[in-house]
């Protein structure tokens, strides 16, 4: 009978270990050997020796980071490509997440684990959509695990954007929204909605978005956004980051419209005690739906929770007769 | 009531007050006879179901959702309305319209009511489901005041708002005459005989340039009395008590309702009077804030009124009269009615700004809060005209306090932390909360401290964020309390900032014993 998943991956104060690979997964402090699930900075931190990744995560990393910083040795994998680590194979299947995220398909004679990362369902015009692989345990993250996380269609969502941006012609449309994923998830929105104006980018955005068109994400006309060219940005979409935005670059603008992208949009007192005049929502992480459509499709007899929102989540397993548990590890959720 | 929904998001989301009134003039224009009278039936808080209580909500939202995931949501959202509808499992997009809602349930019988509302529930989308749980509990904050939407209403039929100010009160839902009077179709409804409230005319404060800028001759001079303005509405057959925004409080107060058999409509200051004496505001307070009220209490806190003017002298509207004019025959109708628990307002003789200076002074010790100047010949105007009625506040009160905790604020203060709580010492070497305040900085200072409690963050919770107990503020207030309220035991009136304190360390800031020692 094939070892169950618990006898070989294990929750440790430095993130989730694999003990027959002897890699560690979206490790918290700096190992040896870690195997990197997205570029996000809570999951991908810098100083690990050797660092396993899709080739765009690790481009994210080194862009983010620096080359020095983003660890000794730089493996990519492709996705779908099988690596054999001691006695683990590893593959890298999509997470539809951002661009080059990924999860963990983990083998150990004959049983199979896999740890999603963050992940999403929604269709997402710059990364691959994820794919539910079947496993006996299937380690989720759940950021929006509770039933009030319903995520309406983005492109709902980025038809408020526009519907906003014809009623205040005059205003600067200034959007919070993270640098990597986000931003150019909306972007592609745009376009595919028809809007191809240019549009402005805080600093933080730039670098990224240049790089998810070295990856062939087209993103249309994109310019920097300083504080300068204040009324050049009148009337424009300006991306920012969500602490950029209500903070004092946002103020600069004149009479900007606040808006922000993210899941957490969907509670109104939240969105307004940011300080949000249009709360968007739009998320990079799967909502209550997706969360419970996953568990069900990758048949897994049982699922441990990273970290979110856990207990509803494994409430909600227990009520399909799955068994679930949290692994409560502190540290990631920093970054949607 | 997809577009009722809308525009609650909306409301709620805009940022200032102009924003507002564009929404709901916008609304107002483009949504047919009766849903936007109902919708304004809605925001002026004039509906009611009696058989949809935030209980029978629950109950439904039980069948259809394991309680475990309930309570876990609702803990995280902490709004009851909100959490129904984001957690209601369906999603409709074929909402029941608002009249159809509203004439629905008042035809219904109480337990058929559940059923209609798990169907609409079931056929809307999250965010007019939201819309419809407000409605129905009677929750409706919509971030906007009825008067924003009354001066709406005047923008959109290019009226005075107070002449919407004046008819209001006769109106009913859905309001088709009003609607009807502002897009020239129709005659102004008027008020009738109907017992009425009349808007109330306002003073403004007395500046320092102002005492000298100012022909104070031309001036009557009234102690303002620590109490709460009320309006007292009497037709010969229908008796009814306002407060100043217009609440109907004739049930709180039924010692005063029952001596009253006269025709006339007045102003006056309601307080609690013991033997003719003036009791502290403290004391009125017991009465306030009641659906009714006992006998017990009617004895212990005896209801009075002082009278200040007359609007109606039976059918007779004498508004437009100068003071004087008016004052002579509140004073004559005073003579010959006797009203029992009523008392005229004494005018203060003065020959110069001065001699009122002093009796400004001495204001505290006589329960007041200070001077009311009006002017002799000023007709009573609804509203805040400029240069008619003038208050003259006692000099506050003022305290050395600690910023404890900050909180962003509202509209374009919103992403400045705009809302403090304060502290002062207890002898323990413990700060306490003692007021909160959100005015009296300029935007300089706001800037300042916005920056500062950035800097010097040591806690959140949830929007508020604690700070570092070293920042002193010199706090203004009218009077002190007694509360149970606070952890201190005290409650300010009308606290607000007058100084920053940069110079002062924390430890120099007030003893709670100060303060106690301050309690009118």
């Amino acid at each position: 009978m094939p070892p169950h998943p618990e006898t070989w991956l294990k929750p440790t104060p430095s993130g989730l270990y694999c003990v027959p690979g002897d890699f560690y997964i979206d490790p918290l402090r700096v190992v040896p050997r870690a195997v990197i699930t997205h570029g996000h900075s809570d999951h991908a931190r810098p100083g690990h020796a050797q660092v396993l990744a899709t080739p765009e995560t690790l481009a994210i990393m080194r862009a983010r980071m620096g080359e020095e910083r983003a660890g000794g040795a730089l493996q990519p994998l492709a996705y779908h490509e099988a690596l054999k680590l001691n006695d683990v194979t590893v593959r890298l299947v999509p997470a539809g997440h951002v661009l080059g995220s990924a999860q963990v398909v983990m083998e150990h004679q004959g049983s199979r684990a896999v740890v999603s990362g963050d992940y999403k369902r929604q269709p997402d015009p710059t990364c691959a959509p994820f794919e539910p692989v079947r496993c006996d345990v299937f380690v989720t993250e759940a950021t929006f695990g509770l039933p009030v996380f319903r995520h309406p269609p983005p492109a709902g969502e980025i038809g408020k954007l526009l519907k906003s941006h014809a009623l205040f012609p005059e205003r600067t449309h200034v959007v919070g929204a993270y640098s990597l994923g986000k931003s150019q998830r909306l972007i592609a929105c745009l376009r595919q909605a028809g809007y191809d104006a240019p549009i402005y980018l805080h600093g933080a955005h730039a670098n990224l978005c240049a790089l998810y068109e070295k990856f062939g994400v087209k993103l249309g006309d994109l310019r920097p956004a300083t504080a300068a060219q204040k009324a050049q940005l009148k009337g424009a979409i300006v991306l920012a980051p969500p602490s950029a935005v209500g903070e004092r670059w946002g103020r600069r603008l004149e009479d900007p419209v606040v808006a922000q992208a993210s899941g957490w949009m969907r509670i109104r007192q939240r969105a307004k005690a940011s300080g949000v005049e249009l709360p968007l929502i739009i998320s990079d992480h799967a909502d209550w739906d997706g969360l419970l459509a996953t568990i069900k499709e990758t048949q897994a007899p049982e699922i441990w929770v990273t970290h979110g929102a856990e207990d509803a989540l494994i409430r909600a397993c227990s009520l399909m007769q799955i068994c679930a548990r949290a692994l409560s590890l502190i540290g990631y959720g920093e970054e949607e | 009531m997809r577009a009722f929904a809308e525009l609650l998001e909306r409301l709620l989301f805009a940022p200032g007050r102009n924003a507002k009134i564009s929404l709901l003039r916008a609304y107002f224009t483009t949504q047919p006879d009766p849903e936007r009278g109902l919708a304004l039936a809605a925001i002026a808080g004039a509906l009611d179901f009696p058989g949809a209580k935030s209980a029978t909500l629950r109950e439904l939202t039980g069948k259809r959702v394991d309680s475990e995931l309930f309570d876990l949501s609702y803990d995280f959202i902490g709004d009851l309305a909100e959490t129904i509808a984001l957690i209601w499992p369906a999603y409709g997009n074929d909402p029941p319209a608002l009249p159809e809602v509203i004439d629905t349930l008042r035809a219904a019988k109480r337990g058929e009511i559940p059923g209609l509302i798990e169907n609409w529930l079931d056929r809307s989308d999250p965010s007019t489901r939201l819309a419809l749980v407000k409605l129905l509990t009677g929750g409706l904050r919509v971030g906007a005041s009825l008067r924003l939407a009354k001066l709406a209403l005047a923008e959109m039929g290019l009226a005075d708002v107070n002449e919407i100010e004046e008819i209001w009160h006769g109106l009913q839902p859905p309001y088709a005459g009003l609607f009807a009077w502002l897009e020239g179709k129709g005659e102004r409804p008027t008020a009738g005989e109907a017992p009425v409230f009349r808007p109330v005319m306002l003073a403004h404060p007395v500046e320092p340039p102002d005492i000298e800028k100012i022909d104070w001759s031309a001036f009557r001079a009234e102690q303002k009395f620590d109490g709460i303005r009320v309006q007292i509405v009497a037709t010969g057959q229908e008796t009814r008590l306002y407060s100043r925004a217009a609440e109907d409080i004739s049930a709180a107060f039924p010692d005063i309702l029952e001596t009253i058999d006269f025709h006339a409509v007045l102003d006056g200051e309601l307080l609690v009077i013991r033997d003719g004496v003036v009791a502290p505001f403290s004391e009125l307070q017991q009465r306030l804030n009641r659906k009714s009220t006992t006998a017990a209490m009617q004895r212990e806190f005896p209801a009075g009124i002082v009278l200040y003017d007359m609007l109606f002298d039976g059918t007779e509207d004498i508004r437009s009269l100068g003071f004087d004019a008016r004052r002579a025959r509140l004073e004559a109708w005073f003579a010959q009615t006797r009203p029992a628990r009523m008392q005229l307002s004494p005018l203060i003789g003065f020959g110069s700004i001065h001699d009122l200076a002093a009796l400004r002074e001495t204001a505290r010790e006589a329960q007041s809060e200070g001077l009311m100047l009006k002017r002799g010949d000023a007709p009573y105007v609804a509203g805040r005209p400029k240069g008619l009625w003038w208050k003259w506040k006692r000099a506050p009160l003022s305290l050395d306090a600690v910023l404890m905790y900050a909180q962003r604020g509202h509209g374009k203060r919103s992403s400045f932390y705009s809302d403090y709580t304060f502290g002062v010492w207890t002898e323990e070497g413990e700060l306490v909360p003692v007021a909160k305040a959100y005015s009296g900085y300029t935007d300089e200072e706001l800037n300042f401290i916005d920056r500062w409690i950035r800097n010097h963050t040591i806690n959140r919770f949830g929007p508020v964020r604690e700070v570092e107990k070293s920042l002193v503020f010199e706090l203004g207030f009218d009077a002190a309390q007694l509360s149970t309220r606070h952890k201190s035991g005290i409650a300010l009136r009308f606290p607000r900032i007058l100084r920053l304190r940069t110079d002062k360390p924390a430890e120099e800031a007030d003893q709670l014993e100060t303060v106690r020692g301050m309690i009118s």
